[in-house]
């Protein structure tokens, strides 16, 4: 019979024979259906960088953004399901808010990971739930420490210099692997991160894509926010700028 | 009705860590239930706080905010900071300022601000001051402390001080007397140092 | 996990304080009167506490003031506390009353501060929504008969137009042109009236001259006043706080006085 591996992935409450649980996998794979979200710790801060990708051309310029504010101090982007990641995003400031109230200062970014995982991770016990299908990166820069973690749909947390979730996450990963980002601002970050999302978006596959990037960090005072107009302008133009000389550097080895 | 507990308490910031200190009489009435009250009691092991008003009321929030802050470090991997103590303790004496009485001074060390002193009064306020005291025995040292407070004292100005004020509000005060307890809170941890009997500082006595 | 617990609410009884099914009425322990005196009744009553709160619009923006000192019945207790808070470009809030009720309500503003700029849209507290805002928050909790124990003035700029409102714990609100609270409304009120007749269009230098002088004056009146205290202003460039500011006194006249006169 074939039966074994089969009708094991109704559930998210259910082992398959293999020890596998099945809907946590495919809830990993709807992340990777997704745009790139690539986040890349500095020297002095953290730089988010997205591909959000534009399926039709009547959406309003800069709709359904996929970088979030969680507190002041604390930013997050995400690849996966849109209404998953703002779901999550309204828990984690819940979080971030009702830690406030508790102890009259901000969060802890360690902490608020961990506790977002745990409700990530609570969605994937129970046969009446779905797990998020959303790898969200989160960001803090507090007493000059810069901080850069990922949470997985399985509700796993790592840290991170450099991480990378959605379609592309293979080739982002092996693009910020070439980066020595310990020795760098995000000044000097945010053009690469620019140029990693051009470099790893699939012109073929999909057309139409929206830039999105942020920071926190020393020069940002600690408060995450998207970089302001002129610094994406001018990381957009390196980006797009390094592709076409890459195109005809190849041509040229042709 | 519990024991009110009328009293003096007192802390001081200096580099490095804080001196509190208290005096140790428990009154009923004008009937001393303990003549010697320890009323400088330990939240965390470098967060101390200071109680005065009702005893039952300050020893249920110093345990509460023991158990919540004990849990904090577990969960959290690290000791709290002072202002997070302080933070607590007023959360719990402002929602419950219409049923309890109780004036607290939260003072302790932290790896992130260094010596903290808080002051948490009756209405449930906090705010941060370089010292502070409170009880009863504290309305006769105000000529006292801000005549004879400096900025940045070292440790071993702190401790006379301190010690001074209680003796000198002990004297005035019949809801504070006995003995003095002071405390030293360091990174190193807690120095605890009692003065009996003829130990008080002493001052004019004759009116 | 909230969301998934399923709430199955019962349907409300077609009415409220009436007699069981086959039971009597008992005018004597209706349950009206014996819930409003048990539970809801709170006394509440301020501890540590400000003093007035100073406003006055001028020509292209709004001043206010406050002391730092908080009171503790007539004991000057704690002489560096602030009572003005900025709330955003825009927007400065002045407290009088308790302290400790201030403090609660400037972190809840402030959490619904941060909530407005996580969403980053554009939109955040205006001085009118502020101010409208803090009327019903007021007034329902003086419904509860647990009442905030504090007069706020908000002061602000909106749409290029000076804003300036008062709130009591009773909820009781109004828009003025000049604007004070407490012992000043008997002391300053009256000069920042007068001065504003005389002259309709201050200038930012002309109103805080005014303003100071009121401070100075309430220093030497108000018994339980500070001569340390901030001011705040804001115009198109935006709100800020000026601060702490220890005028000089003078006390000249005492050597005119021989005797009682």
């Amino acid at each position: 019979m074939s039966s074994i591996g089969t009708g094991y992935d109704l559930s998210a409450s259910q082992f398959s024979p293999d020890g596998r649980v099945f809907q946590v996998e495919y809830a990993q794979k709807a992340v990777e259906n997704s745009g790139t979200a690539i986040g890349i710790r500095g020297k002095d801060g953290v730089v988010f960088g997205v591909e959000k990708l534009v399926t039709s051309k009547l959406y309003e310029a800069g709709a359904n953004k996929r970088i979030f504010n969680i507190d002041r101090h604390l930013g997050a982007a995400t690849a996966g399901l849109l209404a998953d990641s703002r779901h999550m995003v309204e828990r984690a400031r819940e979080e971030a808010s009702n830690y406030r109230s508790n102890y009259g200062s901000d969060i802890p970014i360690r902490h608020l990971v961990e506790r977002v995982s745990m409700y990530v991770h609570a969605h994937t016990l129970y046969s009446s739930l779905r797990p998020f299908g959303v790898g969200m990166i989160v960001s803090s820069y507090v007493d000059n420490k810069p901080e850069l973690y990922l949470i997985d749909p399985s509700g796993v947390s790592w840290g991170y210099n450099g991480c990378a979730a959605g379609k592309a996450k293979q080739n982002a990963k092996t693009e910020i692997e070439k980066l020595k980002m310990k020795d760098m601002t995000i000044r000097e970050l945010v053009k690469e991160v620019a140029k990693i999302i051009y470099v790893v978006h699939d012109e073929v596959k999909d057309k139409a894509f929206e830039l999105e990037l942020s920071w926190v960090g020393e020069i940002t005072g600690g408060k995450h926010q998207l970089v302001p107009k002129d610094v994406f302008i001018e990381a957009e133009k390196y980006a797009k700028d390094s592709l076409e000389e890459s195109d005809d550097s190849e041509e040229e080895e042709i | 009705m519990a024991l009110p507990k009328w009293t003096t308490i007192a802390a001081v910031e200096f580099d490095g860590g804080v001196v509190i200190g208290a005096d140790s009489r428990t009154t009923s009435g004008a009937y001393i239930a303990n003549r010697v009250t320890d009323k400088l009691t330990k939240v965390t092991d470098k967060i101390y706080c200071c109680r005065s008003g009702s005893a039952a009321d300050t020893q249920a929030v110093a345990d509460i905010v023991k158990y919540q802050l004990n849990f904090y470090e577990m969960e959290m991997g690290e000791e709290p900071l002072v202002h997070t103590a302080a933070h607590t303790f007023r959360e719990l004496c402002y929602d419950h300022r219409d049923n309890i009485s109780a004036g607290i001074i939260v003072a302790g060390w932290d790896k992130k601000e260094g010596g903290q002193v808080f002051a948490v009064p009756l209405g449930g306020m906090v705010v941060r001051q370089p010292f502070a005291i409170g009880g009863s025995g504290s309305t006769y040292l105000y000529g006292y402390v801000d005549s004879q407070f400096k900025p940045k004292m070292s440790k071993e100005e702190c401790l006379p001080f301190v010690a001074n004020a209680l003796s000198l509000a002990i004297n005035r005060d019949g809801s504070s007397g006995g003995i003095i307890r002071l405390a030293a809170i360091t990174k190193d941890g807690v120095e605890r140092i009692t003065l009996t009997g003829n130990q008080l500082p002493k001052f004019y006595e004759d009116h | 996990m909230e969301a998934f617990d399923s709430v199955h609410a019962r349907p409300a009884p077609f009415w409220r304080n009436g007699p069981q099914p086959g039971g009597l009425y008992n005018f004597s322990n209706n349950s009206t009167t014996s819930r409003n005196t048990s539970e809801s009744q709170r006394s509440a009553y301020p501890v540590v506490t400000g003093t007035s709160v100073l406003g006055l619009k001028f020509n292209g923006g709004v001043i206010i003031a406050a002391d730092m000192l908080g009171s503790y019945g007539s004991l000057a207790r704690f002489r560096n506390i602030s009572r003005l808070n900025r709330v955003n470009d825009s927007t400065v809030i002045g407290c009088g009353g308790d302290y400790a009720d201030y403090q609660f309500l400037k972190s809840v503003i402030e959490q619904r501060v941060i909530d407005e700029e996580c969403l980053d849209d554009g939109f955040g507290f205006t001085p009118k929504s502020m101010f409208s805002w803090l009327t019903r928050v007021l007034y329902n909790r003086r419904s509860k008969f647990n009442p905030l124990w504090n007069v706020y003035v908000v002061a602000g700029l909106q749409d290029e137009e000076p804003f300036l409102g008062y709130i009591d714990k009773i909820g009781v609100a109004y828009e003025s042109p000049s604007i004070s609270s407490g012992f000043g409304s008997h002391i300053a009120l009256p000069i920042l009236r007068e001065e504003m007749e005389k002259n309709p269009n201050m200038n930012e230098k002309d109103a805080t001259e005014l303003i100071q002088r009121c401070m100075k004056l309430l220093y030497y009146r108000d018994a339980r006043s500070l001569n340390k205290y901030q001011y705040a202003v804001i115009t198109k460039a935006g709100a800020k706080i000026h601060g702490p500011i220890v005028p000089e006194s003078n006390w000249e006249i005492a050597h005119l006085i021989q005797g009682y006169e």
